[in-house]
């Protein structure tokens, strides 16, 4: 191995001589560069270079030499080094300087106003879109042979079936999650007895529903998202199109249909699976029976309940297929644009989904039902 | 450029190598040399192997037997550190450019240059800046994403990351491939400047005869699981293997021939006296 690369200034006859001597490498250019810097600073670009010695030139201390002396003020170089020499400085290295990075309060305001625009922008296509798969929808759903029995069939495995062990578990821990914190509060009372009541209500109206459409906008949504925008970016969906098929048709309405069949019936077992869990706990830490649990229950008006939260599930299935189709259809090209478009995607469903709950339970408490 | 590691001229040096997937054998007994400053072509049909050689030299395939031997160095029984130091001196070229997606064609050529040695920003950039002159393209393609580069601008940019650290190897994996002719012409020419300024080895597999007449040295023909014969074109269209014959004597082999025979006949017209 030899030396690092040196630039020494030597004064003779004919006037003063940079000599380079040493690896004139990228791995010596950091103080290459200072030293170029320097002696440039002191004699601008006049100088002569006597490179006979460098060891090893590659490309970044072949740039240096340059900086150093110009293009024909570097001598000692054999053909191959002129010939190196000389491609870097045919090269046109227009250096551009990086675009100036704007901060402070101008740059919070237009991102502000980008982003508010981006909100409304995101909205009126939603609803584009929403009226396009309608549409489509309307246009199918009367000619049998345009269903995709198939595909639908696949969907509702990918969005269903295979969805259930994570419903279940998860509403079941929530469900005995809440019939402890029930149990805390309404022993003060002496009314532990309400806990059924208190259980029934949440997951019946809310609970069941909602934490299920939240885990199929993460699980589902996104995959619907990452699948559509994968073929978008592979010009999948343009070869469909050239087929004389409709995207929408092929590829959105058997993931909304599955969806559609899918939610209401992971809903319905998330109301089960939360209802089992807080009546364990029930059982176990507070003296209530089964069957006394399912008394109570019966009490309750319950099928009242039940369809109050299984109305919302399927405008809940609908608005997250609807979301993580269009979000994407909106990927272009890169990968990178997948991965932020399956963020966005989760992110307005689940958005979505819980506005639409908070309206509804508005909406139900105003009619009083 | 540099001297030789051990005063052997071959910088390749693949022997015995076999690869197999499963019960499929790619490769069986492959033999391979590739020397200082030159630009070996592989060719073969598809299926035979061609990348998977590729990967197995640059070390991304580990191969079931065989040994492989850049710049001297035994890939498979080298250290990290010594294997490392290796690989620094080889740049790759992926078919589709394999660019980071997410970062700009200046980052992109910079990720070598900040991963392996410790440079100024203002330094690195204007390093970046050159490679992406010397690979051709504008100055305005630094800023740019490769999503909104042409092909043959991914190329291009892809061929300046590989050349950021100024390799000793280059490989190409079907550099021209989804070029128009004269895009793919003029790669060629630039991979023929940068290996006589460089003083780049260049292995580079292709299924464009007019590369291989215009730049390669030598042709390697991936055949049978091995290499059937590597040698200047010349002989190779000589050897008496079918596919071979059919390869270079079918008609878009005699086009491209005629083609660049007529085109240095012009040439030497053109330029009887230099050198």
């Amino acid at each position: 191995m030899s030396a690092a690369g040196t630039a020494t200034l030597r004064h003779g006859q004919d006037g003063d001589v940079v000599v380079a001597a040493g690896d004139w490498t990228i791995a010596a250019a950091p103080v290459l560069a200072a030293e170029v810097a320097a002696l440039a600073r002191r004699h601008g670009r006049s100088l002569r270079v006597d490179a006979s010695g460098i060891a090893r030139l590659d490309t970044s201390g072949a740039r240096l030499l340059l900086d150093l002396a110009g293009e024909r003020g570097v001598d000692g170089l054999d053909a191959t080094r002129r010939a190196l020499v000389d491609a870097v400085a045919e090269a046109d290295v227009a250096v551009k300087g990086p675009p100036p990075a704007d901060g402070g309060l101008v740059a919070l305001l237009a991102r502000t106003g980008a982003a508010a625009e981006q909100v409304a922008r995101d909205a009126s296509q939603l609803l584009g879109f929403i009226g396009l798969v309608l549409a489509t929808l309307a246009r199918c759903l009367f000619v049998p042979r345009r269903w995709r029995l198939t595909s639908l069939a696949f969907h509702l495995e990918q969005t269903g079936l295979d969805a259930v062990p994570i419903v279940v578990l998860l509403n079941f821990l929530v469900g005995a999650v809440v019939a402890f914190l029930g149990a805390t509060v309404l022993k003060d009372f002496g009314a532990t007895v309400f806990t059924v009541e208190l259980i029934g209500y949440s997951f019946l109206r809310e609970f069941g529903v909602l934490l299920t459409a939240i885990l199929i906008a993460g699980r589902s949504g996104s995959a619907f998202t990452a699948q559509i925008g994968s073929m978008k970016s592979r010009e999948e969906i343009d070869a469909i199109r050239t087929l004389g098929l409709d995207p929408v048709e092929v590829l959105v309405l058997p993931r909304l249909l599955a969806l559609l069949v899918a939610l209401p019936a992971l809903a319905f077992i998330a109301m089960l699976s939360g209802i089992v869990g807080g009546a364990l706990v029930c059982a176990l830490s507070m003296d209530i029976s089964p069957t006394m649990f399912v008394t109570r229950f019966h009490d309750l008006a319950a099928t009242r309940h039940f369809w109050v939260g299984m109305s919302k599930a399927p405008i809940f299935a609908f608005l997250i297929a609807s979301i993580g189709c269009l979000e994407g259809f909106k990927v272009s090209g890169s990968a990178e644009s997948v991965g932020t478009h399956t963020t966005s995607s989760v992110v307005q469903s689940i958005f979505v989904a819980i506005l639409v709950d908070a309206l509804a339970a508005i909406f139900y408490m105003e009619i009083d039902v | 450029m540099n001297a030789p590691a051990n005063g052997s001229d071959r910088v390749i040096e693949v022997r015995g190598l076999r690869n197999q997937f499963g019960a499929q054998v790619v490769h069986e007994g492959l033999d391979l040399d590739v020397r200082r400053g030159e630009i070996v072509g592989v060719v073969g049909g598809s299926g035979s192997g061609k990348s998977v050689l590729l990967r197995s030299i640059i070390g991304l395939n580990r191969p079931a037997a065989g040994s492989v031997r850049l710049l001297g160095t035994d890939m498979m029984k080298a250290g990290d550190e010594e294997r490392i130091a290796v690989e620094r001196r080889c740049g790759v070229l992926f078919q589709n450019g394999a660019l980071f997606s997410s970062l700009s064609v200046a980052d992109n050529v910079m990720v070598p240059m900040r991963e392996h040695h410790d440079l100024p920003l203002a330094l690195m950039q204007r390093f970046a800046a050159l490679k992406i002159a010397l690979a051709g393209l504008p100055p305005d393609a630094g800023a740019k994403f490769p999503a909104q580069l042409s092909g043959g601008m991914v190329k291009r940019a892809a061929l300046a990351r590989a050349i950021a650290l100024d390799p000793d190897i280059l490989f190409l994996d079907e550099p021209t491939a989804g070029l128009d002719p004269i895009g793919a012409a003029a790669f060629d020419q630039l991979i023929l400047t940068l290996r006589e300024s460089l003083g780049l080895t260049v292995f580079l597999i292709t299924h464009d005869l007019d590369t291989l007449y215009t730049i390669c040295d030598r042709v390697a023909v991936l055949s049978q699981k091995r290499v059937l014969v590597a040698d200047t074109l010349d002989k190779v269209e000589r050897c008496d293997d079918a596919w071979v014959q059919e390869y270079f004597q079918g008609p878009r082999g005699r086009a491209a021939e005629r083609a660049v025979s007529s085109s240095k006949r012009i040439a030497a017209y053109a330029a009887p006296t230099r050198n």
